[in-house]
């Protein structure tokens, strides 16, 4: 772990008694859903991380109990220092608590989440489907959901294939 | 003026209709500008300079469907895409003719998943295919060439037939 | 009726003003298909006259489904669809994919390797930015810039034709180093567009900087400051236009980037034209870059020899039992990485393109999260528009040189 990090890693365990896993230099540490905003706002007004740089999610489906994990990458431009936050979360349907009022690029990333994963942020101000269309059912990051496959179409199976194309033969 | 300088004078020249609609369609077809993904930054070099697609009367790209004749689909149509490229083509006047220009267009290449058209034909009627990844602006223009052929060989048989399907 | 209710744009009630609602302001649908989006963006204006009250990008018109098809794919495999991620940087997202992955296998890449990705890289990012240069040219009717730069982007093409094969979609580098080492012509087609670029540069500049079309069009135009930037995490070129120095080139240098001398153009202003000024910079930066790496490519081997990862060079195969093993195993099942995550970022043409690459023991990537500059970038556009004319959304939006296939992946 960097020198420079490790005050910042010992205020946070302290404050929200955040674990933490390290692996080739990198800092991931896991705070609870309800801490997430604390933890952000802190690290952007205390230790200079002022850029959110990823906003995402894990599925762990259906080998882990806490099903997904959002994952707060955080850059300190000052410091030049990163720093990853994971905040697991359990069920179908599960709810994190908004960081758009920390970070206004949270405001996209998180309708990402909430079209991809179906992860919803309470306290959102536009929760909407951001790349999917808006009649889409299911949502296509999760480990459940199938990446979804068509049969090619070759000389052998032309005619077949050819019958679903109704548009083709205008 | 204009031909009789460059052919000399050529009298009389007789030829059929049918001939003529045709070749001066196939001279000054407007393609629609219409980039969908990486094939575009293929179509525009097709454009530039170093290939110039007006040498065969393709420079003209019309912004508005409604003033275009064909449409290159250059790149990958998600499902999201689908309805506004079919709303596009019934906004082009008739005749109208589409490329498929590359393979996320033709079959949906490399991606067969949840979010993209395997095949721009699954929403328009396609007369030409261009294969490749994206194609070079070479195998473009051989495309263009290609439909150009078959625009020399209708005939008002043919097109008062589509007119009736369509209709 | 109100206007919104006629268009079916009710899911759009609660982003604008109530002005809208009584039909004092109009709506104007801008896309998906517009000759100046660069691409298929959805702009959703509202306008009081010409002046632009709110807008509202609709995207997803391109969205194809790459993190999750990559998951289905081998860690080989994958690297094609980074490719058609962000069309104008191919190259760019390959080195961000392949040390991702060398992070993650903890996997060496000799000297060899480096120098030519920083070649290539850097001439790619010259390829990038003279696309902006032309499409954006064209935005503000400047049509002889298209023309101009695209001869020189052929040039640029016909070298990675040389090295790999193919203009655009190259797959050059692989995991633990290159795919084959570059041909003999190599370094003189490098160095004949050394010489010539300067002077290319040069002319561009005369044609634009103190034109004052171009002033008039983009001085002052589209203000940026820094702390909506940093809160938007805008990165690249409109960052440092806005006077913030961060390149991860030089802040946390990769591949070698820390023995050439370079400098990062940085701008105070943060309008239209300081990004302008900035990306042109930029190109002669990265053009040093290109020349110094080219003087001090070194000779050996292009591609590591750790044969669990690497596989071994054609000719082995024929005399070697084991090679042959290798090459079998890694092209059907691929290498396993271990159970783990690692984000890695690299300095896009564009800005931050970062990679969470999250492994599970087996020869797939568990997760594959690609952080794109464009995304964040455009989310700004519409804190930068407000208060303009529908004219100069044009100029703003070329300035921060979107693609679409960055955005919507």
């Amino acid at each position: 772990m960097d020198k420079k990090l490790e005050p910042i890693v010992k205020s946070l365990q302290d404050k929200f008694s955040a674990t933490f896993e390290e692996f080739r230099d990198e800092v991931h540490l896991f705070v609870k859903p309800e801490q997430i905003v604390d933890a952000l706002t802190l690290l952007r007004d205390e230790y200079n991380f002022e850029l959110l740089s990823a906003l995402t999610a894990v599925d762990y489906y259906p080998q882990e109990t806490p099903r997904f994990h959002v994952v707060y990458q955080l850059t300190s431009i000052a410091k030049n220092l990163s720093v990853q936050i994971r905040v697991p979360v359990n069920g179908s349907s599960p709810k994190v608590p908004t960081a758009t009022h920390v970070y206004d690029v949270a405001n996209w990333r998180e309708r990402e989440l909430l079209d991809m994963f179906g992860i919803e942020f309470d306290g959102h101000p536009d929760p909407r489907r951001i790349l999917s269309p808006e009649d889409m059912e299911g949502h296509p990051l999760r480990k459940d959901f199938p990446l979804g496959y068509e049969e090619p179409q070759f000389t052998f199976n032309f005619d077949e294939i050819d019958l679903r194309k109704p548009y083709a033969k205008e | 003026m204009g031909v009789e300088q460059k052919l000399g004078n050529m009298g009389v020249v007789t030829t059929t209709l049918e001939g003529v609609v045709n070749w001066s369609r196939t001279n000054a077809m407007w393609p629609m500008l219409f980039g969908l993904a990486c094939c575009a930054i293929e179509m525009m070099s097709a454009q530039s300079s170093s290939y110039d697609m007006s040498r065969f009367g393709m420079e003209l790209m019309r912004a508005s469907p409604r003033q275009s004749d064909l449409m290159i689909v250059a790149g990958r149509v998600s499902k999201k895409m689908g309805p506004v490229l079919r709303r596009l083509y019934d906004q082009m006047p008739e005749p109208k003719w589409v490329i498929a220009m590359g393979d996320c267009a033709s079959c949906g290449g490399v991606f067969n998943n949840y979010a993209i058209f395997q095949g721009v034909d699954e929403v328009v009627p396609v007369d030409v295919f261009v294969a490749g990844c994206p194609p070079r602006p070479e195998a473009l223009i051989h495309g263009v060439m290609t439909i150009h052929e078959k625009v020399k060989g209708e005939s008002f048989k043919q097109y008062a037939e589509k007119y009736k399907q369509t209709t | 009726m109100s206007q919104i209710e006629e268009v079916g744009l009710d899911k759009f009630k609660h982003l604008v003003s109530e002005r809208a609602l009584t039909g004092e302001t109009m709506l104007l649908n801008m896309g998906p298909q517009h000759p100046s989006t660069h691409g298929v963006l959805r702009l959703l204006l509202e306008l009081d006259g010409e002046i632009i009250v709110n807008c509202i990008p609709d995207i997803g018109y391109l969205h194809t489904g790459i993190e999750k098809n990559m998951e289905a794919k081998t860690y080989q495999k994958a690297e094609v669809m980074t490719d058609r991620l962000d069309y104008m940087n191919p190259i760019g997202n390959n080195l961000a994919y392949v040390m991702a992955v060398e992070k993650l296998v903890d996997l060496d890449v000799p000297a060899r390797a480096q120098g030519l990705r920083v070649i290539l890289t850097e001439l790619q990012r010259i390829s990038s930015h003279l696309v902006w240069l032309g499409t954006s040219g064209l935005d503000l009717a400047a049509m002889s810039m298209f023309l101009y730069c695209f001869r020189e982007r052929e040039q640029i093409l016909d070298i990675f034709e040389l090295v790999s094969g193919q203009r655009m979609m190259t797959t050059y580098f692989r995991p633990g180093g290159v795919w084959r080492d570059v041909p003999v012509e190599f370094e003189k087609a490098v160095r004949d567009f050394i010489k010539i670029f300067p002077k290319r540069v040069d002319q561009y500049e005369t044609l634009l900087t103190k034109n004052p079309f171009l002033l008039d069009r983009t001085l002052g135009i589209g203000k940026l400051d820094v702390a909506t930037a940093l809160s938007f995490g805008v990165t690249g070129p409109p960052l440092r236009a806005s006077g913030i120095d961060w390149d991860l080139r030089k802040a946390r240098p990769y591949c070698g980037y820390e023995q050439y001398d370079f400098n990062v153009p940085t701008r105070t202003e943060g309008d239209t034209y300081a990004r302008y000024l900035v990306r042109v910079q930029e190109m002669r930066e990265s053009l040093k870059i290109v020349e110094q790496a080219l003087n001090k490519l070194p000779l050996g081997p292009v591609r590591s020899g750790n044969r669990k990862f690497v596989t071994p060079p054609r000719s082995e195969i024929g005399v070697s039992m084991e090679s042959l093993i290798h090459h079998f195993k890694l092209w059907t099942e691929g290498f396993s990485a271990p159970k783990a995550s690692i984000y890695s970022a690299v300095e896009s043409p564009r800005g931050e393109l970062g990679l969470l690459l999250e492994g599970d023991g087996g020869p797939k990537p568990y997760r594959v999260h690609l952080r794109t500059p464009s995304f964040d970038n455009l989310a700004v556009l519409s804190q930068i528009v407000k208060g303009h004319l529908v004219a100069d959304l044009v100029a703003i939006l070329s300035s921060i040189d979107i693609v679409l296939g960055d955005i919507d992946r």
